[in-house]
């Protein structure tokens, strides 16, 4: 494929692609799945660290801890805390089609909504009792 | 039954498991390391909240506890297979060129030592060596 020379019929559109199709809730869903699973995979890098830092003693855990504690950690945080249950929430959705049922025109949106909504909605649930309980200095 | 327009046996042609050579074992083991993952996340947030603000002493002493160890490594088992599989399907679906081969090789290399290190730490917390 790659040694063939792009000739005026291999220029052509072969297929209909995303910049054809109007942008829909499930469509847009399926995107923030496989970017939300990328993200999670580099995200295991802060998990090791985490699991080295606590290994190695308390200075490398100090400097985990810094790090975490700071504005960048606290959003990288709060981040990976979103990607984490929007992936898991997007996970048993599929896992449901999976099964061949929520297909339906009204399921399909709803499953899609309610994975949106449950996400946010448990990521801030989290966060405001993680930080009442440790009184805002996590 | 439908025409058949090879001179191949259906038999010949599921033998060896279709062009992939491995048939739907990588769908289904997605599907499997998804189903476990999600009571291990569930659990993995839940310890990760309940160590927030502790300081390294407590927190190794927590990590090394054999419950939270054994679900903390269930956990880092089931996520880093998880994300070998889906990562795979993502450079097979972007990456045509060459190029494809390094890819998923270096997706395996990433994988397998992310695991490691967290398999080796929690052991190391475990054993208090």
């Amino acid at each position: 494929m790659a040694d063939l020379k792009p000739s005026p019929a291999s220029l052509r559109p072969l297929s209909p692609h995303l910049q054809i199709y109007k942008p829909m809730l499930t469509m847009m869903m399926s995107i923030v799945h496989r970017i939300t699973g990328a993200a999670l995979y580099f995200g295991t890098l802060l998990l090791a660290w985490w699991l080295l830092a606590a290994a190695s003693g308390p200075t490398a855990y100090g400097k985990f801890q810094w790090a975490m504690e700071s504005l960048v950690g606290q959003l990288v945080l709060f981040g990976y805390t979103w990607a984490l249950i929007h992936h898991m929430l997007g996970g048993i959705r599929h896992l449901i089609w999976d099964t061949g049922r929520g297909f339906g025109p009204v399921e399909r949106e709803w499953l899609a909504l309610a994975n949106l909504i449950g996400s946010i909605g448990l990521t801030l649930l989290l966060w405001i009792v993680g930080l009442l309980v440790t009184g805002g200095a996590s | 039954m439908s025409k058949q327009r090879s001179m191949r046996t259906p038999l010949a042609r599921v033998r060896y498991l279709g062009s992939a050579k491995s048939g739907t074992k990588h769908f289904w083991h997605q599907r499997v390391s998804a189903v476990a993952l999600i009571p291990l996340t569930i659990a993995f947030v839940l310890i990760v909240a309940g160590l927030i603000g502790r300081n390294h002493a407590a927190t190794a002493q927590i990590l090394g506890s054999p419950f939270v160890s054994i679900v903390m490594m269930l956990f880092v088992i089931s996520s880093t297979y998880h994300m070998w599989l889906g990562m795979q399907v993502i450079i097979e679906d972007y990456i045509h060129s060459e190029s494809k081969l390094t890819w998923l090789i270096l997706n395996t290399f990433f994988c397998f030592t992310i695991a490691l290190c967290c398999i080796y730490a929690i052991l190391k917390l475990s054993f208090g060596v």
